[in-house]
This record gives structure tokens, sequence and C-alpha cells, in this order.
């Protein structure tokens, strides 16, 4: 087969929810009810400190037992989780907020084998976001994983400190910055 | 703690000839926006070699045709628009969830934040999705959408286009675009189209109009083919083909 030219990225501009939100695509990847459900919740930043009330947030992550519901995770030892499908996807038009219910995912092992820190995968979208940006999202109460995480150990400790969240009443805190002051760290994929 | 090897940093606007920089400032937007540090270059893991697949939840017909989502048909002109979802080998990619969004024939979007001058149509929201079938291909039916002014300089206005989504075989592959007209007057003027790079990277953003795809006696028919792939895919292109 030939290679064949990329479709170029365009901004998803300031009416994305029209296409996006509110469809079969949700912030729920497990219900509320789930002993194990996890609220993360967070605010999109600008580089001014204003919240972003036109964007979307998406994650994509392990299940709890940290397998990818997709076929190239072919780990059969691991089990997959019926009707947990890895993804979720929120607006910010309540004043730039995001939130997802979900699991903590398990650890997935990186290319030389170790294990990565339990982690998601973020993407974000805006108006005057000419492509998604790209990030990661860790969890405070796995400070021995994340001391040994291989995508964490390559960073500045600020740059670490970014992509960590934080618990917060119950819930974990998340808050991207897309530029300036506490710029969070964004990763080519 | 592990030494570690710092990660490799890269300005963004090297990725790829592809893709437009983060930071344009003809397009205002991205001056508060755009991220100022280079990104942080990432090996593929298992994280990044996987992604969110649709499977087989249910679509309704009428997701896919945006013209019968309310009691009337909405006005302007009904357009056919089909096209081939494909990965960077050339194979076609099916099962793909594809979302798009766009504005009325007016040039109005059905959206709180959209106010200007032109009139909303009851008949149209403006929201679609579908999956590719075995071929790849997609199909929906819609009305052409409206030119509209948006306020990033004087008197600048959008060429006419639809939002498309889609999220290919694995998380790196994810890509947002618009999908324009073929012959528009508006592009010379346009910074978001023109923050592409190359010339011909912006000309796949052009639909063509093709005739097989139209409804005769109801709707014109126009092409848009897609293809994914992530920042490890070669380009086929040097980085300045114009």
């Amino acid at each position: 087969m030939t290679e064949v030219a990329l479709t170029p990225s365009q901004t998803a501009g300031p009416y994305l929810t029209i296409g996006l939100i509110g469809g079969p695509l949700t912030n729920r990847l497990v219900d509320d009810s789930d002993p194990r459900a996890l609220r993360i919740h967070g605010i999109l930043l600008d580089g001014a400190g204003e919240p972003v009330p036109d964007g979307m947030v998406e994650i994509w992550q392990a299940n709890a037992a940290g397998r990818y519901a997709h076929p190239v995770d072919d780990r059969e030892g691991i089990p997959l989780e019926k009707g947990f499908t890895g993804f979720g996807r929120s607006g910010t038009q309540d004043g730039g907020r995001f939130e997802f219910v979900t699991v903590k995912p398990g650890r997935v092992p990186w290319a030389d084998g170790r294990f990565q820190a339990p982690h998601l995968l973020v993407g974000v979208f805006a108006r005057g976001l000419m492509k998604r940006v790209a990030t990661r999202m860790y969890f405070p109460d796995e400070e021995t994983a994340n001391a040994k995480d291989p995508v964490l150990l390559g960073l500045e400790l600020e740059e670490r400190a970014s992509l960590v969240a934080r618990a917060e009443e119950g819930a974990l805190r998340f808050d991207i910055v897309l530029q300036g002051a506490g710029e969070t760290t964004f990763f080519a994929v | 703690m592990l030494p570690e090897v710092a990660h490799a940093r890269v300005p963004d606007s090297t990725l790829t000839a592809t893709d437009p920089p983060l930071y344009y400032s003809d397009y205002v937007g991205t001056r508060l926006r755009a991220p100022k540090n280079p990104l942080v270059l990432l090996p593929s893991s298992l994280s990044e070699l996987t992604g969110p697949i649709y499977g087989d939840r249910p679509l309704t017909e009428t997701d896919a045709d945006l013209t019968r989502q309310h009691a009337g048909e909405p006005l302007g002109q009904r357009i056919i628009l089909t096209g081939q979802v494909l990965g960077s080998d050339g194979k076609p990619l099916r099962g793909q969830l594809v979302e798009i969004w766009q504005a009325n024939a007016a040039g109005r979007y059905d959206h709180v934040v959209d106010n200007w001058d032109a009139p909303l149509d009851p008949n149209f929201t403006g929201g679609g999705r579908c999956l590719t079938d075995d071929d790849g291909a997609y199909r929906f039916v819609t009305v052409m959408p409206g030119a509209y002014p948006w306020g990033n300089h004087p008197n600048a206005w959008r060429p006419r286009h639809i939002h498309f989504s889609l999220f290919g075989r694995a998380f790196p592959e994810r890509l947002v675009t618009q999908m324009y007209f073929p012959g528009d007057p508006l592009f010379p003027f346009d910074p978001i189209f023109n923050s592409i790079p190359g010339e011909r990277a912006r000309e796949r953003l052009i639909s063509t109009f093709e005739l097989e795809s139209t409804r005769p006696d109801w709707a014109l028919g126009f092409r848009f083919d897609i293809v994914l792939g992530g920042r490890e895919s070669t380009p086929l292109e040097e980085p300045h083909d114009d």
C-alpha cells in the first residue's frame, strides 16, 4: 500500500456542542451508582487565567484491571469489562468546568516492560486551538508508582506537578492551563 | 528514584507538514490559548497504541440526515455528502464514528453564543453522526451551510464549511477538522484555512462536486475523503510545498 497524505486539522471552533455534546458519547464512563465511581473535575483556563467556556475535554484510559478496550491490547489474562469503553467526553460550557465519572485505571506497561503509573490520556479542543492538545493526568495517591513512571521521570519537577491531580472533597481536581503561568505540560503523541 | 533521560522537546510547528501551528497570530483566538512551551515528545506505549472504539452502539437514520430531524424540512440547498475514511496506508477504516456540525443555510449556528443578524431555522439543528461501512464510506444528507461573519478582523467572513470529528485507530489519530466547498471566494481571506502551511494540504480540505453523488431532481453531491494517521506517519509532502 502506498502512503497517502493526511487530512489537516482545523479548530473545533466555538460551536462544537452542536455536533459533539449531548449525543451518545458522554462524561460517564461508569454509572454514578458504581461503588468504584470516581469523580474527576477541573477548569480549562487560558493564558489570561480566564475559564474557557467553549471547549471540550476527552479522556482515554484502561479499565480498573489495567486493560484497554482495544484489539491492540491483547493481554487475555487481564479481563475486559463489559460496557466499559475507556472513553469519556465533557464540554466546558459551564464556566470552563469539565467533569468525568470513571474508575481509576490499573497500571499498563511501558515499551520496555516497566509499568506506568495509573494515568488518563487527556485531549483538549476549543476555539483558538488549531488542533487537539494532549496531556496526561496522574493520581495523587500513587506516589510510589508516580516516582517510577517513565513519562514523569523524563520531566522537570514542575512539569510533573502539572500532571498530577489533587484530592478535593472526595473527588479529584485537575485544572488544565493552556498557556502561561502554570501551563500544563502537553505532549506530542 | 531511577535516573532518567529527559524527553525531547519539540516546537509543535516542526512536527508535521500538514497541520497548522498552534500559534497563528492572524487567528486572534490562538493568542491566549495556544500553549507556549514546546511539546514533550513521547514514544508510543500501549496507552497511545490504543484508542476509543465506538462499537455497535445504535445510531438512528436521522442522525445522518440533518434534513429530517424536525417536523418540517430546513430551508437551503439540499446536499449529499459522501466520502471515505482511510488510514495513512490507504486502507479503508470501517466502523468509524463520523460526527459533523454546521451553520444553517443562512450562516447561523443553532447555538446560544451565535447571535449575529441572520435567521435561525426551526427545522435545522446542524448536528449529525454516522458510522463508516465496510469500505470506510460515510454519507450524510444536509443543506449547504452559509458563510458568516466572525469578528476576527474587520469584515471577516468564514468560508462555507462543515466541521468533522473522527477517531482513527488509536489515540494519536484523533482528528477534528473542517470541510470546505470548491471555488469559495473567501479562501484568500480566511486565516483558519490559511493557517495550514502547504497549499496541497489546504486543498485536501476542499470537497469536490461529484455528479454521481447527486440525487436527480433533489440534491447536489459533494465528496470529501479523510486520511487519518498519527505523527509517526511519514508525511508524503515536504514541509514547504508552496
